[in-house]
């Protein structure tokens, strides 16, 4: 443990193939910094599988499961239910640990699924806000404005006009246990909200800020100013609900959303408008966010 | 030994049960549903010592099974017809993966237009994914042949999953005289699953990683193949031991029923084969020569026992109760293909029966005879693929 209360053994070793400044590779670090050696992961088709190394290299120190794109929690489940009949469950983690794309789109039907059917799995989504691993498709989790492959401007404007689909509210009406979201710029806020997957009994859901700066098109140096700057202008909002009850665990939302989007090649082409636009919006989600923290206060 | 009186559906439940399989994630599919019920209430009343997973779909029934082999537990599921095509891709995964699942599949047609009835398409189209097919003629097949694939599937040299086939209807929901294997014998002819490279923590390993051109994926597929080749020879070995411990007499890969001096020989898959075994009996009566090969397992094909089964046969007729569009009912195919390269070239003919269930009785057997019969007087056949009883 350092000073700052994070662990400091790492499960995830050098010799992986990221690109520098990758998030996905950060997010894992903190999350088994807290599980620690006695957890297993199992992972979909995106951007992690492909850097963990290929057959017969591994960075991985904890047991890694592969899974088909759309299984990552079903695949969890079954790991859960195969320790449980075995004896093994209780002293052991079983994480979900899939994209945007692989949680919020392809996946969430068996997200829905394993969720209601009550297993005890931690599901960690790394949100890089694109099929990155795939070069850089639109997925539900890319935000208002973005241009991708799928979204590529062209004479007509091609950005995403649809915000992001709202993952954490989606769970909230499971009557999911604990879910929170946490971003690697923000590490002590992070390591708790895990600690506090790690102790429920029941489904937990992790929605991680992850940055990609090939996707996103920024220096890589500039990862976590990019993240802090995410969490300032409320683009992505550090909060916690536990048993329905929201809290807000970053309130100074004190900045434009401009000078988030302004460093990332992604947003360049957008203009004074649409970018007003964006803010409203962020504007109108943050609000709607602190109303449902009063309303949990009650 | 208990006997009862039991649809397949019960027979599929029970083998899982006799198996003490750990894991069961499973979505409910008419004609299957009460495989999958019963196997939760054995579990309910504490009967099984199981996980029951009510997964959300039969894509994530089989995504599941593959982590819970994989973690180390014996893993059952049983699905039919449109569910067991949502799993395609993870049934190549299962194979790939090298996980010895055990499934029942209830055969069943697929849509459109709706029908719930009998036919092979569901898994002759699962033909490529590296599953063991069994296909079944009775429900006491039904139960021992889950048993028996526990033993096959499990065994290293194997390490594949296998699925069981059952028609809907004719074996899924009619009752016959079932004989339960004891569990004892049944715990000491089928020891407690050891899977090989569990997920563990103590063993921390990668599984299922990328593999490049260069490097391993050919020689895992490679691996695949090798372990189909060494199926029916293992599977005769275990039957062996099957039948003095349990009183059966299976005959592994083909069910061979008055082949020996047959002149017309059907070649048939399912319960399709009582009828005609009834039909043997009575053209048998009046003096023909005629016989039936039943296909017990259909992957790996049993090329070599075919080819010696049809030595003396101067006429075969396959009963294909599927087909692969665009060319021919796929035993009937499979059956030229093994018997292309051997100096044999008996008279060869596809009829296309029982399509979505439609009825098969003896009346339209003894019409097939007649006309291979007709064919073989002629020394030609009439058309190389007949679709049976069309309105068209
Ligand atoms: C069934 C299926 N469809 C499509 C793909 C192709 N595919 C692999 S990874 C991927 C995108 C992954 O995106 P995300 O989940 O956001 O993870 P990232 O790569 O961004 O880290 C896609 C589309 C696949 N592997 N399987
Ligand atoms: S593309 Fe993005 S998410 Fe993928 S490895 Fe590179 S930085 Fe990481
Ligand atoms: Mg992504």
């Amino acid at each position: 443990m350092n000073r700052a209360g994070i662990p400091i053994e790492e499960y995830v070793c050098s010799g992986h193939s990221a690109c520098p400044g990758c998030g996905a590779l950060l997010v894992l670090r903190y999350v088994l910094k807290v599980l620690g050696k006695n957890t297993i992961v199992t992972s979909p088709a995106c951007c992690f599988t492909a850097i963990a190394g290929m057959f017969p290299d591994t960075c991985m120190e904890v047991p890694l499961l592969y899974n088909a794109f759309e299984t990552t929690a079903a695949s969890a489940s079954g790991i859960e239910a195969a320790l449980k009949i075995k004896g093994k469950k209780d002293n052991t983690h079983v994480v979900a640990f899939a994209g945007d794309g692989g949680t919020a789109d392809i996946g969430l039907q068996a997200i829905s699924g394993a969720l209601e059917d009550g297993h005890n799995i931690i599901y960690v989504c790394y949100d890089n806000e694109a099929y990155m691993n795939t070069g850089i498709q639109s997925s539900s989790l890319t935000p208002m404005g973005a241009t991708t492959t799928t979204n590529p401007i062209g004479k007509e404007a091609g950005w995403k006009i649809t915000p992001k689909k709202n993952m954490m509210d989606i769970l909230v009406a499971h009557n999911i246990k604990y879910a929170a979201t946490v971003n690697p710029s923000y590490p002590i806020d992070f390591v708790k909200k895990v600690e506090k997957a790690k102790a429920t009994k029941g489904f937990s859901y992790i929605h991680a800020y992850s940055v990609c700066p090939t996707g996103w098109r920024y220096q890589p140096e500039l990862g976590l100013e990019m993240g802090r700057l995410a969490t300032e202008t409320g683009a992505f909002p550090l909060y916690e609900v536990e048993n329905g009850k929201y809290n807000i665990t970053y309130k100074k939302k004190t900045k434009n959303v401009l000078e988030y989007y302004k460093l990332q090649g992604r947003f360049r082409h957008l203009s004074e408008d649409f970018i007003n636009d964006v803010q409203a919006y962020i504007d109108q989600e943050w609000q709607k966010l602190i109303l449902k923290e009063e309303c949990s206060k009650k | 030994m208990v006997k009862k009186i039991m649809t397949g559906n019960l027979a599929a439940a029970w083998g899982a049960k006799i198996s003490r399989a750990e894991v069961i994630a499973a979505y409910p599919i008419t004609p299957q549903t009460i495989i999958v019920e019963k196997l939760a209430k054995f579990i309910s009343d504490g009967e099984l010592n199981a996980e029951y997973l009510r997964v959300e779909s039969e894509h994530s029934a089989m995504a599941a099974c593959i982590a819970t082999s994989q973690t180390g537990a014996r893993t059952f599921t049983a699905t039919s017809s449109q569910g067991l095509a949502l799993m395609h891709e993870m049934l190549h995964w299962a194979s790939g993966a090298r996980t010895p699942i055990v499934m029942a599949n209830v055969n069943r047609a697929l849509a459109p237009p709706w029908n719930i009835w009998a036919d092979h398409t569901d898994m002759m189209s699962q033909r490529d994914t590296g599953w063991i097919q069994f296909y079944a003629e009775s429900n006491q097949e039904v139960l021992d042949t889950i048993i028996n694939c526990y033993k096959l599937c499990e065994d290293r040299a194997i390490q594949l999953p296998a699925m069981v086939g059952l028609d809907a209807f004719y074996l899924s929901h009619t009752s016959e005289i079932v004989d339960i294997p004891d569990q004892d014998i049944a715990d000491k002819f089928l020891p407690p699953y050891k899977a090989f490279y569990p997920l563990d923590v103590e063993h921390p390993l990668s599984v299922g990683s990328l593999a490049m051109p260069h490097q391993w994926y050919s020689e895992f597929r490679y691996k695949i193949y090798k372990s189909m080749e060494k199926v029916i020879p293992k599977l005769n070995k275990i039957e062996k031991e099957f039948n003095k411990e349990f009183g059966r007499n299976y005959t592994g890969s083909l069910d061979l029923y008055q082949v020996e001096d047959a002149e017309i020989i059907l070649v048939a898959v399912g319960t399709v084969a009582g009828t005609v075994k009834d039909t043997v009996d009575y053209l048998r009566s009046k003096g023909l020569k005629v016989g039936v090969i039943r296909l017990r397992l259909f992957r790996p094909f049993p090329s070599e026992e075919l080819i010696k089964a049809l030595k003396n046969a101067s006429f075969v007729g396959v009963l294909d109760r599927s087909f692969s569009f665009g060319n021919e009912g796929q035993i009937f195919s499979e059956l030229k293909a093994s018997l292309y390269q051997t100096n044999r070239d008996p008279l060869i003919k596809d009829f296309i029966v029982g399509i979505g269930g439609r009825d098969i009785t003896t009346d339209t057997v003894k019409k097939i005879y007649e006309n291979c019969q007709k064919c073989l007087k002629n020394k030609k056949i009439d058309q190389e693929i007949e679709w049976t009883n069309i309105k068209v």
